[in-house]
């Protein structure tokens, strides 16, 4: 028996949900009284491949290949799976992240493997195997066991916080499997990112705003507070439906779902659908001029009253904060 | 164009979220059932605009019991030419999949649409699933969706951008937010589901994971509420008790 976890690097590092995802599947596999290896896939240098080792992992295959540097299920599946045999690994572990989500289930159904998506706790291994995972927009949980020897588990992001336990891992590479397959997907970049903007899905913070802003004009003070947090900012759904902010801002349940350390929601009523894609977040402030805005009971910190007065003064405040623990 | 496009059914979003069976099965009393989101408004239209340009057919197909027919008409009425509905209880996805996939295999489906996820299992597996079975290209989270050249151009929205992956056919593409706008029935629609065909076929897959339980989240404590003119305090109970900054 054997752990296999598979991340990305980018730009030539690991981001935080797969440090995530390979300190989870080390603590797996110590739980399983067996080792992990890590597949990590894209470039990156021995040195910050070797960190994994940090995490628990002792062993990492680096797979840092032409034909990976663009996203096709199909090949990174052919390359997985000849990980996992030469690993002799029986579970797979990855983030829920879009390769996870696109991956894990293509290997599910190849090696008829019970998958587990979006867990959010470790295992439980005494009597049987399973695994607790957010069900109805994060209204729920459901614990599911797998009862497939082989199995595999995607991890929600920031829910498991990370362990250090080992030191440096060894690093070899491994690109087999892929050889013999050329991707018949043909895939183009653009990439319209302007710079020092935080990317919304793994911010750690994150400003919000609906439509009690009035207009897109009113949304600078949004910014300027998201550039004093160096957070990512977000909107609800009829905000982006009439073209105030973009499509990709758009968080709830038909948007994306995200679970920030902090949440701010400024001028959002807090309808059921909204709160299903934020409510996995750590702590939620809520700045509304209704006292009986919904969201109020979804928050752990409120704040009655006029955004356009208290979202500068809520800014001035950080600002102060920073200084004086800088 | 063949195209088949997966619907399921899900809780309508307001739904009460309760269990029964010892916290084994999820209390269906007074819920509303609905067409899952993205794939009645993203895949569903999209097959159907597709339709609507290149000629073709677009079925739908659902795997569940007989329950699940309104939502099976509401998707006829919105414009599908015909379904199929696999009579078994959805157990988990890869059960869901297989049968699915099973159904497909050979007949000429050009293409195969998922939507991103279920509201109710939030499992994004089902698309998945289904290409590995089928072992063909999968384009997941498409928010736009063209046949150019009898190939499939696809947009992906990833971090600071998008992605244009072209795939030929045929293949099976999951439908994120932005794929079509969503469509309401009109009464002729609604006349003509009711003659249209639905295809029952039976199934036996057994499945890879089983829910032992369900639990609901600890009840947030009350929300502590901060005067509007003392931002300081909120930014040191951020620090200081929160521990967020
Ligand atoms: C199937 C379905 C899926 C959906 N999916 C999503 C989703 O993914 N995400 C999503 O967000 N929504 C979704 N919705 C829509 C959702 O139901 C709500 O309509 C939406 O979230 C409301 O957006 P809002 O809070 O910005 O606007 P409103 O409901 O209009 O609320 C505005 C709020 O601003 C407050 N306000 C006004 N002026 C001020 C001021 N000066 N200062 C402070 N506060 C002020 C008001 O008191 C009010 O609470 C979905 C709906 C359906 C039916
Ligand atoms: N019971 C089902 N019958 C048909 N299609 C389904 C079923 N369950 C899920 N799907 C399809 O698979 C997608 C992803 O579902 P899931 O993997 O459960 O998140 C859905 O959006 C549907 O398109």
């Amino acid at each position: 028996m054997a752990v296999l976890i598979v991340t990305e690097t980018s730009k030539g590092k690991f981001n935080k949900a797969s440090l995530e995802a390979i300190s989870y599947g080390a603590q797996v596999a110590s739980m399983l009284s067996t080792t992990a290896s890590l597949l990590s896939i894209g470039s990156g240098s021995d040195d910050e491949l070797a960190k994994a080792g940090e995490y628990g992992v002792a062993t990492v295959l680096k797979a840092d290949h032409a034909k990976l540097s663009h996203f096709d299920p199909q090949l990174f599946s052919k390359l997985i799976l000849a990980a996992m045999e030469k690993t002799g690994a029986d579970v797979l572990i990855m983030s829920h992240d879009r390769t996870g989500k696109a991956v894990a289930p293509r290997i599910s159904a190849v090696l008829q493997a019970g998958l587990i998506s979006g867990a959010v706790e470790l295992p439980v291994t005494s009597g049987g195997f399973s695994v607790k995972k957010n069900v109805f927009s994060g209204k729920a949980f459901a614990e599911y066991s797998i009862t497939t020897a082989k199995k595999i588990i995607t991890l929600l992001p920031n829910s498991v916080p990370v362990k250090l336990t080992g030191t440096a891992a060894t690093v070899s590479a491994f690109v087999e499997g892929i050889d013999a397959f050329s991707s018949v997907l043909k895939i183009e970049e653009k990439i319209h990112q302007h710079d020092g903007e935080i990317p919304l899905p793994g911010a750690d913070v994150v400003v919000s705003a609906g439509r009690g802003l009035k207009g897109p004009e009113n949304w600078g003070m949004v910014e300027d507070l998201a550039k004093t947090l160096s957070a990512a900012t977000a909107c609800s759904r009829p905000v982006a439906d009439i073209g105030w902010r973009p499509h990709h801002e758009h968080v709830g349940q038909t948007g994306i779902a995200i679970r920030p350390n902090l949440y701010i929601a400024i001028g959002i009523s807090g309808a059921i659908q909204h709160l299903a894609g934020v409510n996995g977040s750590k702590v939620i402030v809520v700045i509304n001029k209704d006292p009986e805005a919904p969201f109020f009971k979804a928050a752990d910190y409120g704040v009655v009253g006029d955004a356009f007065e208290i979202v500068p003064k809520l800014n001035e405040a950080f600002r102060k904060f920073k200084e004086q623990n800088s | 164009m063949k195209i088949l496009v997966c619907i399921s059914q899900v809780p309508d979003t307001t739904s009460k979220i309760a269990f029964t069976d010892n916290n084994t099965r999820f209390n269906e009393d007074k819920v509303q059932f609905i067409v899952n989101p993205y794939d009645e408004w993203y895949a569903l239209v999209r097959a159907l605009e597709l339709k609507e340009s290149l000629g073709g057919t677009v079925t739908i197909i659902t795997v569940g019991p007989l329950a699940v027919e309104p939502i099976i008409r509401k998707a006829l009425a919105i414009g599908a030419d015909d379904a199929v509905r696999i009579d078994m209880d959805p157990q988990d996805a890869f059960s869901t999949a297989k049968s699915i996939a099973d159904y497909a295999r050979g007949k000429g489906f050009e293409l195969i649409l998922a939507g991103k996820e279920t509201i109710d299992f939030n499992g994004s597996e089902v698309g998945g699933m289904i290409a590995g079975l089928l072992d063909l290209p999968f384009i997941s989270l498409a928010s736009k969706l063209d046949i150019s050249n009898g190939s499939a151009v696809a947009e992906i929205d990833i971090e600071g951008g998008v992605e244009v992956t072209t795939s030929p056919l045929p293949c099976v593409i999951s439908a994120a937010k932005g794929m079509a706008e969503a469509r309401i029935p009109n009464m002729r629609g609604i006349m003509a589901a009711r003659t249209k065909n639905i295809e029952v076929i039976s199934s036996d897959v057994a499945p890879l994971v089983q829910v032992k339980a369900f639990t609901l989240p600890a009840p947030k404590s009350a929300v502590k509420l901060i005067d509007p003119s003392n931002m300081d305090q909120l930014v040191e109970l951020l620090h200081s008790e929160a521990k967020v900054i």
